[in-house]
This record gives C-alpha cells, structure tokens and sequence, in this order.
C-alpha cells in the first residue's frame, strides 16, 4: 500500500524558531491521529504538507507527490478542514461549496451536483441554501467539513474538527469520520487534541512534542496485543491452574493470592482458560482485558523527554 | 426528503483546466457587483459622459445643423486628441470613484473570513487568486474607459469617414493604452488597501486617501519646494501625464530645458506604485500568517 504521508528529515523554521525538528517517518493507515499538546507542531506539519510553510530542510511525499517539487499535484488531491472560522458569512452554503469544487477543477453541473451531495452528507441538506453567516458553530464546521470532501479528495487533512461543538455534533461529526473511513475510498489524517476523538476514530497515531515526534503507534495493534493481556481475580487454589495455563503456552504472574496476569500464546482463546478453571474447580470471579488506553500512550510519550525522530 | 444517497463517494470525473479557474473568481465577484442599488446607480451615471459625447460627435456632422453653427463647415466641435483627452480624464475620474466602491469588498470578506486557506489548499495558486480578485475591476473599469472610448471612436469614424479613421487610428491605441495603465494602477492600490484593511469602510476610505493624500503631496512640495517633483507621488497627475504622452499632447518648453519630471520619470513612478503594492499583496495574501 503506498505511503500517506511520508516525512524525509522534515524541519521548519517560523518566525526565527525551528518549529519542526527533523521528522523522519511513513504513515499509511487509513485515519492517523495527530496528537500533541498545545505548540507541538501539529498545526505546523498539516500547514507543511498543504505548501503553506516552506520546509527549512528534507522534504515530505504525500501520496507519492513531493511537497516541495508537486505541490499542486498534493493540493489537487487533498481535502482540508481548518481549524479557525474559514467561510464567506455572505454566500449560502450550497454556492459557497460549489465555488470550492469548482476551484478545485470539477466543472460548474458537476460542482453543482457534488456541492447538494456533501451539503446533504454532512447534515446540512436542509439549510443549505441559507448564507453561512447565519450558521451556528457546529453547522458551520459541518459546512467546513462539507467544502472539503466535495471534489472527492484521497486525502481528508481535519485540523481539530470537533472544537467547540457539544456532544451531540461532536459524536455526529465522529461518525461522519468514521462512515467515510469505513468508505475505503479516501485516507484522514486527524488532528486534535481530544484523545476520546482519535481513540474512537484513529488506526494510527502520530504523537508530536516541541516539533519531534515522541511516539508512534498503530492502534488496531495495540488493540489486539490489549486483547491478549488478561487480569484475572480466581477463588481457590491456583497453583495448578497456572501450571497447566503455562503448559498451553501462556505467560503467568502471579500479583496476590488470589490475583493473576496472564498473556495468551497464539491459537488459546479465552473459552480455554474458562474450560482449564472449571476443569479444576476454580471460580473466575473476575477477567479484564488490559486497558492502555490512549490516554495512557499520550501521557507515556509526552512525559518522555528524549524524542524519537 | 433528500433525494441524494447520504455516502461518500470519490470524484472520478473530468477537471477544467487549471489556467481558467481565476475565471471562478471574477463570477463570484461581479455577481455581487449589482446588489448595492447605489453602485448599479454609479454604473449607469458613469455612461452618461460617453453618451453626451457621442451626442456631440453626431451633431456636429449632423446637416441639418449646419446652418445655424456659427462657423458654417467646421464641426461644432473638434473631435481630436484633446476631445479623446478629456474624455479619458472624465470616466478615468470615473474609474477611480468606481475602484473606492468595489475594491474593498475584494480581498477584505476573505481576510476577515480567514477564508484564504480554503482557497489556497486547492490546486489554486495566490497569483491565480489576484488575477481572479483583479479581473473584477479590470472587467468592470474597462466597461466605462476604453470600450465607451473605443465605441466612441468608431463612431466618430463612421461619422468621418475612413480617411479620418486611418489618419486618427493611434489616437484609439492611445485609448486602450492610457485606460489600461490607469486599470492595472488602481485595480492593484484598491487590492492592496482591501488586503492589508479589512474593514471594508476603511478599506473604500484608504483607497480614496491614497489618492488625496498623493494630491496633497504634490501640493505641498509645490508649494514650499517650488519643484514640479511632487507630481511624482501624484497618481492621478501621473496618469494625466501619461495620457498627454500618449495622445501627443505633452508640452515641452521651447527652449528644451526640463522644467519637471519626464514622461519616462512618470512611468517610473507608476511602477513603482504598482510595484508597491504587489509586495504589500504578496505579503498578505498567504494561506497562514506567520506570527513572529
């Protein structure tokens, strides 16, 4: 599968400070999280990758396009949703859409056409042909999210596309992500920092920290490797019990008495270690997944000091 | 009830090619052009010196008249470069009062909308972005300088006759000329104002300032300098320059001595304005700001 983004000792100077710090790295999931507290670079790399800052030294691909020496051939191909208020409060929805179709090449019926088709997909088909200034803020960041995927890009860039919407935008907005990700037809890159949105919506996540990036992660991975990891709470003598749990190939520590951790070989399913327990009288009283959440994997890697590059 | 399928689907169809898209620009823009009543009221009053014109082009070969002119067999008036000199200087003022109306609401809205990304994350460049914005008033200020003057010519030829028309061709070239330069100077002082003020009131008033300020200037080095420098700080003093160059109607003084500026010191001086004001658009006109 060929790379989304591919960051080649990408740095970037603004304003006299060097904001970007040799990113080096290859992302190909089909949604990747940006994630990183306030002035990590996030906002910084998305810029980078649209052409809008110049890279100081390296370079980055996005879909096999180089952002110094094709960037309109990125361009052509990319969606963007900013972050900011970034409409025309004077121009309706529908006109507004289809002028950005337009200006991304489609042809005036075909923009036309595309402009109903995202304002409806978005939510917004029935107040389309009121003027954006009259939008409240979740509708307006539906209609930003409309402008971007209406010349059908490969690539969504959503920069904090949940701010300052309430609950029910927001999970209305998830899912939006989610159906056009579940579409197999176009990749996002999202960046936020709300880890519920990336955790719920992400199969990668790129962490960034003073412009490095600090951790990487798959998270459909680490997800099944969670999935392998059991805690376990039993009621009655378990020396046996983990002997023969230990014979089928499944690591044991023992926490307390009565407390264990487990990690299953490949080929053993949890219906086994049911089957091992009640083969020897064994209550489980309880059994939980291992839970890393995100939240776990962002507090870990912006608490390291040393970045990875 | 929606009657499109709520999925997302890709776009494999055919694209337009990319040096037209400035074009989209220029649609937007002049659909917004008639919806103040005062400026479509601007827009008709600015025809109104081209018609009287031509009113006095076709009397003055009207026979019928002829009798009761003064000076039998001479025209009522004479239509030469002078009569083309002050026609270019009437709807150049035209022009000038239409930019102050137009010009902000070009740039400005985007800015203030933070819209510029929007545009410039497409495959649409920022020189695309300013020749689209541009060719609003370069339509709209060519309708009311060298087309009215251009139809004024030709009709003041078939009035004439050929021989009039061929003798007097350059004088239709000086038009065109003369009306181009003066568009490309303020349609980039009005873009420069709209980007660098958002306020779209401020904007119209900083446009007219320019002008006044350039006006006062000249004005004020006159006076305290005794020097016909000023001039050079004077746009509208440049044009009138310009437009003399061009129709043949600048003065020398006999002795050949040079009083003031040239026409070439006037050309500079335009370019330089013009020159001005595209780093002040190049610097505003980008996707993000950099904040230092």
């Amino acid at each position: 599968m060929m790379p989304v983004v591919e960051l080649q000792n990408l740095s970037v100077r603004l304003g006299g400070r060097q904001v970007l710090q040799e990113l080096t790295g290859t992302l190909s999931g089909r949604t990747i999280g940006l994630l990183g507290p306030n002035g990590a670079g996030k906002s910084t790399l998305i810029n980078t990758l649209l052409g809008f800052y110049p890279p100081a030294s390296g370079t980055a691909r996005v879909l096999g396009h180089d952002i110094r020496s094709e960037i309109q051939k990125v361009r052509a191909q990319v969606g963007f949703m900013p972050e900011n208020d970034a409409l025309i409060a004077n121009m309706t929805a529908v006109s507004f859409v289809r002028m950005m179709a337009e200006l991304s090449g489609l042809p005036r019926s075909a923009a036309l056409e595309r402009a109903h088709e995202a304002l409806f997909y978005v939510g917004l088909g029935e107040a389309r042909y009121r003027q954006l200034g009259t939008y409240s803020l979740g509708m307006r960041q539906l209609a930003k999210l409309a402008q971007a995927i209406v010349h059908g890009p490969k690539l969504l860039i959503l920069d904090e596309p949940t701010n300052g919407l309430d609950p029910p935008a927001r999970q209305r907005m998830i899912r939006l992500v989610q159906e056009m990700q579940e579409s197999g037809e176009l990749h996002i890159i999202l960046c936020s920092h709300l880890l519920r949105d990336v955790e719920e919506s992400c199969e990668e996540v790129l962490i960034l920290k003073e412009g490095r990036i600090v951790h990487y992660s798959n998270l459909e991975e680490e997800r099944r490797a969670n999935r392998r990891f059991l805690e376990l709470e039993t009621q009655g003598a378990n020396g046996d019990f983990v002997s023969a749990a230990e014979r089928l190939g499944c690591e044991c520590a023992i926490l307390a008495e009565q407390r264990m951790k487990m990690i299953l070989a490949d080929g053993i399913e949890i219906r086994d270690i049911y089957r091992l327990a009640g083969e020897r009288n064994i209550q489980i009283r309880r059994l939980n997944f291992r839970r890393d959440s995100l939240e776990d994997i962002f507090l870990k890697a912006v608490g390291t000091s040393n970045g990875r590059s | 009830m929606a009657v499109h399928k709520r999925t997302y689907r890709g776009y494999s169809g055919g694209l337009t090619p990319a040096w037209s898209r400035f074009l989209i620009l220029y649609r937007q823009g002049s659909r917004g052009l008639f919806r103040s009543r005062f400026l479509t009221i601007f827009l008709v009053a600015c025809f109104f010196p081209p018609l009287v014109m031509i009113l006095a082009a076709y009397l003055s070969h009207n026979a019928i008249l002829q009798p009761f002119l003064k000076a039998p067999n001479k025209p009522l008036i004479s239509i030469d470069a002078s009569f083309f000199l002050l026609f270019l200087q009437i709807q150049g003022a035209f022009a000038y009062v239409l930019t102050a109306f137009l010009g902000p609401g070009l740039i400005a809205p985007d800015l203030s909308n933070g819209a510029l990304p929007l545009y410039l994350c497409r495959p649409f460049s920022r020189t695309e972005y300013i020749l689209g914005k541009m060719s609003v008033l370069f339509v709209a200020l060519s309708e009311i300088t060298w087309i009215p003057g251009l139809i004024l010519f030709f009709i003041e030829a078939s009035l004439d006759g050929s021989k009039w028309m061929w003798d007097n061709l350059w004088i239709a070239g000086a038009v065109v000329a003369g009306s181009l330069i003066w568009i490309l100077v303020l349609s980039l002082i009005a873009l420069a104002m709209s980007a660098w003020v958002r306020w779209r009131l401020a904007a119209g008033a900083l446009i007219l300032g320019v002008f006044f300020i350039g006006a006062g200037l000249h004005g004020a080095i006159a006076g305290i300098l005794r020097s016909d420098y000023g001039v050079l700080v004077n746009p509208v003093a440049l044009i009138v320059m310009v437009y003399k160059d061009l129709l043949g109607l600048l003065t020398v003084s006999t002795s050949g001595a040079q009083l003031g500026p040239s026409i070439e010191d006037a050309c500079v001086a335009l370019a330089a304005m013009c020159g001005i004001c595209l780093i002040l658009l190049a610097r505003k006109i980008r996707a993000v700001q950099v904040v230092k």
